[in-house]
């Protein structure tokens, strides 16, 4: 599982690092008769070679792409700056305050943690269901199984125009199917009214992402042992009790990772808000993103777009780090209570 | 601790020589343009937005005959949809990397691309040109000096359905709202949606409050604002409680908020063009937008009728003056000489004539307006030069940050979010953070 990948890749590294050791080492010892101390700097200088060779692609990219932007935006976000021509009219943290004094922009940092939370609460109930059922010797699993992937492996954007086409008022397949019933849907539809365009767009989501969190349940159900449920009924627990006692605590890191990717996925939420509504109508359904998009490239505020980009980067963060820290920290191999940690 | 020191070392070194490698390649590419270019081999890069037939086909055969007469020039063309091409445009002005030739659609937008450089002063080498299209060059003139030459100017409009008003009993188009008010309750009375306004874009919804500010105020109020950024004046007030009567008397198409302006069937412009609404605001574009959303590529064909923004009774405003702009092309700075040759040939007699058989948009060049042959653009044109002034597109006049900020707050009115107030005070707060 994904979190426990930092683990497994210690343990990777460090087998490696243990290969090359013995490896040059034993380069090194046929070469004959050298003390302990030529012994020590020769295969380190391989070493050093060895490793440069290897972290430094992977390391350039990531300073490039990664941190070298980072850098960028935080400069962009200090400045008034139309997005070309020279850097020069320094404003300091004024587009901070005005971005943190906007109303669409609190407004979409609302949108954002509705998402997070409603993700949660409707995808774990829903996705955990039907894991559970698709986890379970039946006919047809093989074909159920992929027809509740399929939605997660399309793009975002196929998804989103798909939705939006369908989503049309008076003239789109699910107005016409809700007319030949006698219902009829709101008259401005459900993307164009602002109090249903969110709930409409979770809908969405909940479409698309509801296969990943299904797929990351199976695969997290295989983990768990067969012993422990034959037991379970074997003491003549139901169904239903060995999965709430046993599965489900047993799922817990995977749960936990979920609920995180999801957590993360959604603060950064923008191509399915941006096709299906444009953080319209009315600023309904603006995210973090729309708004910083909207800023920079519709109205070329970049030092607007630039800070809030950088909060957008501070509030993720701390989301991670508060995760980590309380909730993904019992997944730790390491993890202990805390006195015995005091200790060390 | 040697040994991580040692490989940190390493690692750095590593970096920036692979960092300088990549920025050195760079350069020599960029050298290797430059030889290419004095071998007596001219590409020229040019973006346009007619990307569908004939506009399309018309401005490759274009290319291809400048590319004849000019040897060793080549053309490369994208042609892209309007709202990508602007898209893409922004990203392309912030790294400086522009096609030879572009879009220009004049007031703050080109003001602020000359002062940072990035475009060609064209006042000598198409001088001619110039003086052939006279008054229409003002908008991309800047002190004195000239940085596009339009090929297509308009005013914004009422297109309608002539089949559809036909149908409901509407004998003649209406000059002022309280008639507009008695054709779309006609309308609504047959079960017909009477307009259909993109307000998902933002821009057409804005379209309306321009046309009653346009109404309310002065020209001389108007022309003040713009260069001041001073709206104060009540009659702003005033155009926003006109706007919030139209949307009073619900005329606009289901789902008006999310409606996209002109991509895909059911966009404002795709309603109108398949028989679906009665009326659209738009601009000279227009028909041109519709023949490429209908299958038989002719929009609304021999029903496509026009007429302009009707008067507002006790409006300061002159009831002939119009809402309009254009668009120009103009040359990058670092653009080689045979892009300004090119753009003088795009503005010939020849290819400006070929481009208003095709109803591409309304030709600057007087030569030729008698080949505008579709009666609606016709009326247009008739209307354009009657006009005692154009007021540029407000969120083009003022630029894409105080531009942006209004249309977003006129939006947020046809949402019945906003009143006549918010409006003044949105494009007022982003006025003097402008300044």
């Amino acid at each position: 599982m994904a979190d426990k990948s930092p683990a497994s890749l210690d343990a990777t590294l460090s087998a490696t690092n243990r290969t090359t050791h013995t490896s040059a080492g034993d380069l090194a010892s046929p070469a004959g008769g050298a003390g302990p101390d030529r012994r020590k700097t020769k295969p380190n200088y391989r070493l050093g070679v060895q490793a440069a060779a290897f972290i430094a692609p992977a390391l350039i990219l990531f300073l490039l792409f990664v941190v070298w932007p980072m850098i960028r935006a935080v400069q962009f976000s200090l400045y008034k700056w139309k997005g070309f021509g020279p850097l020069v009219d320094f404003v300091g943290l004024k587009n901070y305050v005005s971005v943190l004094t906007n109303d669409v922009f609190t407004g979409a940092l609302v949108h954002n943690l509705i998402i997070v939370v409603a993700s949660i609460l409707i995808q774990l109930p829903l996705g955990l269901l039907i894991a559970l059922l698709l986890n379970r010797k039946m006919w047809g699993r093989g074909a159920l199984r992929t027809i509740v992937f399929v939605p997660y492996v399309l793009a975002e954007v196929i998804v989103a125009v798909v939705w939006f086409q369908l989503l049309q008022p008076k003239y789109g397949a699910i107005d016409t199917m809700l007319n030949a019933i006698g219902l009829s849907g709101p008259a401005q539809g459900f993307l164009g009214t602002p109090k249903y365009a969110l709930a409409t767009v979770m809908v969405v989501l909940t479409w698309k992402y509801l296969g990943f969190a299904v797929i990351l349940f199976l695969a997290g159900l295989q983990g768990v042992p067969e012993e422990l449920t034959e037991a379970a009924q074997i003491d003549g627990a139901s169904w239903w009790q060995t999965q709430r006692k046993i599965t489900v605590p047993l799922l817990g890191p995977t749960l936990r990772t979920w609920a995180f990717l999801s957590m993360v996925g959604s603060l950064q939420l923008f191509d399915m808000v941006w096709i299906l509504t444009k953080g319209g109508p009315a600023n309904a359904t603006t995210t973090m993103v729309t708004f910083l998009i909207t800023e920079g490239t519709k109205r070329s505020n970049f030092g607007i777009a630039s800070a809030a980009s950088v909060i957008l980067f501070i509030i993720a963060l701390i989301f991670a780090l508060l995760y980590q820290r309380f909730v993904m920290r019992r997944d730790n191999p390491d993890y202990e209570p805390r006195k015995k940690r005091s200790k060390r | 601790m040697k040994n991580s020191r040692f490989i940190k070392g390493l690692a750095v070194a590593a970096t920036v020589s692979l960092l300088a490698a990549a920025c050195s390649s760079d350069d020599g590419g960029e050298k290797g343009g430059e030889t290419g270019k004095a071998s007596g081999d001219t590409t020229i890069t040019w973006w346009h937005n007619s990307n569908s037939d004939p506009g399309k086909a018309y401005y490759e055969q274009v290319a291809k005959d400048f590319e004849a007469d000019h040897a060793g020039v080549h053309i490369k063309i994208e042609a892209l949809q309007h709202e990508d091409m602007v898209t893409k445009l922004e990203a392309a002005f912030q790294s400086g990397d522009l096609p030879d030739i572009y879009m220009e659609r004049g007031g703050g937008e080109l003001a602020d691309h000359v002062s940072a450089g990035l475009t060609k002063d064209i006042t000598e080498a198409s001088k001619d040109t110039i003086a052939k299209l006279g008054g229409n060059v003002a908008g991309w003139q800047l002190d004195g000096k000239t940085y596009g030459l339009p090929f297509s100017m308009g005013v914004v409009g009422f297109w309608y359905n002539k089949a559809m008003f036909a149908d409901a009993g509407i004998t003649s188009t209406p000059t002022t709202m309280t008639e507009l008010y008695q054709d779309i309750e006609t309308l609504k009375g047959k079960g017909i949606e009477p307009i259909s306004v993109g307000a998902g874009d933002k821009w057409p919804a804005a379209h309306y409050w321009y046309y009653t500010a346009l109404r309310q105020c002065s020209q001389d109020v108007l022309q003040k604002a713009v260069t001041s950024l001073d709206f104060q004046d009540p009659c702003f007030i005033k155009a926003g409680d006109s706007l919030k009567e139209l949307i009073s008397k619900e005329p606009f198409n289901s789902g008006f908020l999310s409606t996209p302006a002109q991509s895909g069937p059911t966009s404002a412009s795709g309603l109108l063009a398949t028989g679906k609404v009665a009326m659209e605001l738009a601009g000279h574009w227009e028909p041109g937008v519709m023949q490429g959303l209908t299958e038989d590529g002719k929009g609304l064909g021999e029903n496509t009728g026009w007429f302009p923004f009707p008067a507002i009774d006790g409006g300061q405003g002159d009831p002939a003056a119009q809402l309009g702009g254009g668009d120009a092309w103009s040359v990058s700075a670092k653009a080689p000489d045979a892009a300004v040759d090119f753009l003088n040939y795009l503005l010939s007699d020849k290819v400006q004539t070929g481009f208003a058989e095709r109803d591409m948009g309304l030709p600057t060049n007087p030569a030729a307006n008698s080949a505008v042959k579709d009666p609606a653009l016709a009326e247009l044109l008739k209307v354009r030069d009657a006009a005692p002034f154009i007021q540029l597109y407000f969120d083009t006049a003022f630029g894409t940050s105080i531009g942006g900020a209004m249309n977003d707050e006129i939006a947020l009115m046809f949402a019945g979010q906003a009143s006549s107030q918010d409006i003044v005070d949105a494009i007022q707060s982003a006025a003097d953070e402008a300044k």
